[in-house]
């Protein structure tokens, strides 16, 4: 059953030094203010998975806080790279992390693989790609039916995943709309999950289909207002392009970041 | 009198124009999404536009600057999870056309988003993969556009991110279950098409006002160009208005966030 805690709280019992954690959004509902949390407590050593590391990743690679990244996608949408991981990656700072990169459509496998409790996903990809050479992660397997060639790849069975929606309701049953990427696999697949929501609310107000994860699905709910920014949550509030812009020049000088860092998630407290 | 048009726009309309009405698109962002929308805007209102944030059918008033803006979604006919997107709509076979840019890409058409230089010590990292390795070989063909330089066109790409025909253009040869690959690259100089053959892409229709020279120096392999070279249509005052309008608004709408 889910528990409401403050967002400190749920960072402090679940993301523990040396977890495996996904931090999901597909360009919408990024849980910024759950990484800064995450940032703030000086989590280190962490793996983290994600389709699509965008800003929040950059600023948790930055900070110190990643071993590993897993992921399928690693850019600032529509801007370019990401310096912070290119910077890890390339040069060593703040420290050298490990990549191990996937496709997209491996990666969303390996996600609703890991929430139906199966050990692989199996999927027709990869086909003439060289990431296999790269990543002993993939490996083909015979259809023993057809004989046909598939790629398989471990499912992804996080310790936690933090996803970010618009709303709870106060038995934590919590509301994903718009855009909802694999946020609802990533919860399912982990051991624990953090679900940080705009507001709590007595009534849902969703339709029938609508994407609704279960409170007793879910470990803790902390309320982050505007927790999604600078990416957006559907219904609430809007996408800060600007920031998207603007972090490239933030991001490419190491004492920029630093100062970034300070200015906007070390010296505002947990309440940010 | 003749139209004023830029490089860009003569490469945009001529990548929008490859899509044909009806056709079931699944768009890469960026150049891609500029044309596969100004075909949507113009001579094919019924392409079907999926993008890989799960948006099935979309009809964005301005372009995207990511893959998973609300303006995709919020004209989506319906949005689905990226799981269902990948493995129902592309790996069930419900997309006649994958639209890609890529950073790099060689003589067989195969495409690198990975890294330039060598995997362990890269001398640029890009950002990966993404959707590219199976919407390459999940969909019935392949479009690919960018534009035109020697950084770009390699004689052989650093790393097959995703596949066009292999490095011996051999590489869909007797796979199973695999569309046709690329069937056209369309730059800001020109269109290249594979040889059925050998499958090395050819030069088979030349931009206005561009020479065999401009290609040759721009292509980092010796180029090789069709004994029928055509003249590659110019864009119509039609065309460069509503693309220009399009531009126009997008800028308009993201330089106030």
């Amino acid at each position: 059953m889910a528990e409401f805690l403050s967002l400190h709280d749920a960072v402090a019992r679940y993301v523990q030094d040396g977890a495996t954690v996904a931090m999901e959004g597909f360009t919408h509902l990024i849980p910024f203010a759950a990484g800064h949390e995450v940032i703030r407590q000086k989590k280190r050593e962490l793996t983290l998975i994600r389709m699509t590391p965008d800003i929040i990743y950059d600023q948790l690679i930055g900070a110190g806080c990643a071993k590993k990244v897993i992921f399928s996608w690693g850019g600032n949408p529509g801007v370019g790279s990401l310096h912070r991981l290119r910077d890890a990656v390339e040069k060593g700072w703040p420290h050298k992390i490990d990549i191990l990169e996937h496709s997209h459509a491996a990666m969303a496998c390996a996600f609703e693989a890991g929430a139906a409790g199966l050990p692989l996903a199996v999927l027709r990809g990869y086909v003439g790609s060289e990431l296999p050479s790269v990543n002993d992660q993939i490996k083909f397997i015979e259809c023993p039916f057809t004989g046909e060639r598939l790629a398989a790849v471990p499912s992804v069975r996080p310790d936690v995943s933090i996803i970010h929606a618009q709303r709870a309701d106060r038995q934590g049953n919590v509301l994903v709309e718009g855009i909802v990427g694999v946020q609802k696999e990533a919860v399912l697949a982990a051991k624990h999950s953090i679900v940080t929501v705009e507001e709590i609310v007595d009534d849902l107000k969703s339709h029938p289909n609508a994407c609704v994860i279960p409170g007793w699905a879910i470990s803790a709910i902390a309320v982050a207002e505007k927790g999604a920014l600078p990416s957006y949550t559907h219904g609430y509030y809007g996408r800060s392009n600007r920031f998207y812009k603007e972090w490239d020049a933030i991001a490419r000088d190491r004492d920029t970041f630093t100062q970034w860092l300070d200015d906007n998630v070390f010296n505002v407290g947990d309440q940010a | 009198m003749r139209l004023e048009y830029t490089s860009s726009e003569m490469m945009s309309v001529t990548a929008a124009r490859a899509l044909e009405n009806g056709m079931t698109c699944f768009v890469g962002i960026g150049l891609p999404s500029e044309a596969a929308n100004l075909a949507r805007l113009t001579h094919a209102p019924d392409v079907v536009l999926i993008y890989e944030s799960g948006t099935l059918q979309t009809k964005p008033e301005i372009l995207p600057l990511s893959i998973g803006d609300g303006e995709l979604c919020e004209s989506a006919l319906t949005t689905v999870a990226v799981p269902e997107m990948f493995r129902y709509w592309l790996q069930g076979g419900k997309v006649n056309v994958g639209f890609l840019g890529t950073a790099q890409i060689d003589r067989f058409a195969n495409l690198n988003t990975t890294l330039i230089g060598d995997y362990k010590a890269p001398k640029v990292r890009l950002p990966g993969g993404g959707g590219a390795p199976e919407i390459a070989t999940n969909a019935g063909e392949v479009f690919i556009t960018l534009k035109h330089s020697r950084r770009a066109f390699v004689k052989d790409v650093d790393f097959v991110t995703t596949l066009g025909f292999g490095r011996d253009g051999k590489g869909r040869d007797n796979v199973p279950n695999i569309g046709k690959g690329p069937t056209r690259v369309i730059t800001d100089l020109c269109v290249m098409k594979p040889d059925p053959e050998t499958k090395e892409l050819v030069v088979v229709s030349l931009h206005p006002g561009i020479n065999r020279s401009d290609v040759m120096d721009a292509t980092g392999w010796e180029v090789r160009f069709a004994e029928q070279l055509e003249s590659t249509p110019e864009p119509s005052e039609k065309e460069l208005e509503i693309l220009r309008e399009l531009k126009a608004r997008t800028e308009r709408a993201h330089a106030g966030e």
